[in-house]
């Protein structure tokens, strides 16, 4: 019995390391998917802490690691969700090419599609994160943080890939259709751009100070941002958010697979 | 013969116009995605009136300026995808067999996004002045908005169309999209030039063409009338509007010799 469910475990790997390397080899060696994947989080990183550097001396605001290092973690935290997201279209678009429907034929155990999948976001934001890290560094980014700290914050990041690729998968394999994109997208842009973007939040005034105060992204970049400074704030609380979040998005995913796998 | 072109063009404008109105999907993204924007930067961005500096208290007058030019920067996307599904559905080829000549046939597409360009000019400024934006420039600078919104839609509409010709995919235009969107992010879009303190993001804003189109619409908001600004903006608009226009004549010239 316990030789039969090991057989079984070795195989979900087999087939998920199988559809990661294939999904990452097409990543590579696509620049129409790999360069805007790694341009657009540079882009915000230069317009949000290059164009809006000036908020830094705001009377109120006060961060000690700077503005950079501020924008850096939204940029981070945007990065890690998109990088879920994106990988949620690649998925849709498998659908859409026959090559998802052909793959749930083949898999022994059709949980590892989405381990699969799952390990590709992964690799892909392990690429832009290092990427957008060494460029923000170039560009003078302090981090008053300690190590640890730096270990926690990038280990929330893993976590909100997570995030994002359970919501997109979730999406993708109900309506199996790169047409989806939109609504993978949307509402991710929302909450994110709902929370404290480019001040603190003692500084939001009116109803974006309610939503944001409400809005689990503000603990994520509040933790994000006391991980890169040294002065914690929220980070507990950010940590059991991303686990709750992730749990309730690998529910939606799971049930999402069912339905692909009823829809034949 | 002059009659025939502008029944022509007046027929192609009328279809190019219907066809984004009837379409939730398109119209949804030209008024909605600007505007929301807008709320999530006006409210979240309104700490930047503090800064020693600033030329308003009011940052929802300061940034709705960037809304007509996300809304310009659509109609790329609208009339080149378009144009685009007509290229491959079919029809473009059925309409280049006809006596159409080809200014009516482009004349009546960019017609078509210049009168959706003044519409949604007119919806951003209501929506803004409900929510509070004050128009310092008054019912004239309202006109000149709408003046320069159907301008600066037709520059970027006449791009779409001149990407749909050359490449036949509307996949390929909806690509183009982002690119174009890197230019409002480096321009003085959030806060004025003067208050931009990184040396090279001042340099890139300085020279970004579209820093100028945003600020031609700023003026009449914060300041009233601003010449200079003005002159600036409109002369940006008419410079898209030509390379725009030269585009479309060479990519259909090409498309019209393969067809």
């Amino acid at each position: 019995m316990n030789a039969l469910k090991e057989t079984s475990h070795a195989g979900i790997w087999r087939v998920a390391l199988a559809i990661a390397w294939r999904s990452l080899h097409t990543y590579v060696r696509r620049p129409d998917l790999f360069v805007p994947s790694l341009i657009f989080p540079l882009f915000f990183l230069a317009s949000f802490a290059g164009g809006l550097s000036a908020l830094g001396s705001i009377p109120g605001f006060s961060f000690p690691a700077g503005y950079t290092a501020f924008q850096f973690v939204f940029v981070l935290c945007q990065t890690s969700m998109f990088a879920g997201l994106f990988t949620g279209f690649t998925l849709a678009f498998d659908f859409e090419s026959g090559f998802a429907r052909r793959l749930m034929l083949a898999a022994e155990d059709r949980r590892a599609i989405p381990l699969g999948y799952a390990i590709v976001a992964l690799c892909r934001a392990v690429l832009t994160i290092a990427v957008v890290t060494g460029v923000a560094l170039i560009a003078g980014m302090r981090i008053t943080g300690d190590g640890l700290d730096l270990f926690f914050l990038f280990i929330l990041s893993t976590l909100l890939v997570l995030i994002g690729f359970g919501w997109a998968a979730g999406v993708a394999f109900r309506f199996r259709s790169i047409q989806a994109g939109p609504l993978m997208q949307t509402p991710v842009f929302l909450i994110i751009f709902l929370a404290p973007v480019y001040v603190p939040l003692d500084l939001l005034k009116g109803w974006i100070h309610e939503v944001a105060s409400v809005n689990p992204a503000t603990s994520f970049l509040e933790a994000g941002r006391g991980l890169i400074s040294g002065v914690h704030n929220h980070t507990a609380l950010a940590f059991a958010c991303a686990i709750v979040l992730i749990v309730l998005f690998g529910i939606w995913m799971l049930r999402g697979l069912r339905s692909a796998e009823a829809a034949g | 013969m002059t009659g025939t072109v502008a029944t022509q063009v007046g027929v192609l404008a009328r279809r190019s116009l219907l066809k984004t109105l009837r379409q939730p999907f398109q119209l949804f993204p030209l008024i909605f995605f600007p505007i929301i924007l807008l709320a999530v930067n006006a409210s979240g961005l309104k700490a930047a009136t503090r800064l020693p500096g600033f030329p308003t208290h009011s940052y929802l007058s300061f940034a709705i300026a960037v809304a007509f030019v996300q809304g310009a920067m659509f109609a790329l996307i609208n009339s080149g995808t378009n144009l685009a599904e007509d290229i491959e559905s079919g029809f473009f080829n059925r309409l280049a067999l006809t006596p159409l000549r080809r200014v009516g046939l482009i004349g009546g597409l960019l017609l078509g996004v210049a009168a959706l360009g003044a519409m949604q000019s007119a919806v951003y400024m209501l929506i803004g002045g409900v929510a509070g934006a004050h128009l310092d420039a008054g019912l004239s600078g309202a006109l000149v908005i709408l003046a320069l919104g159907a301008i600066t839609t037709v520059g970027f509409g006449a791009l779409g169309c001149a990407a749909a010709l050359r490449t036949g995919s509307g996949e390929a235009v909806q690509g183009l999209f982002p690119l174009f969107f890197v230019f409002i992010f480096l321009s003085s879009s959030n806060l004025p030039r003067q208050l931009l303190k990184t040396g090279w993001f001042h340099t890139v804003a300085t020279w970004n063409p579209i820093s100028y189109l945003i600020e031609a619409f700023r003026s009449l908001y914060i300041v009233g009338w601003d010449p200079a600004a003005l002159a600036r903006g409109f002369g940006v608009a008419a410079g898209l509007t030509a390379v725009g226009l030269l585009a479309v004549a060479w990519a259909l010239r090409v498309r019209m010799q393969r067809t």
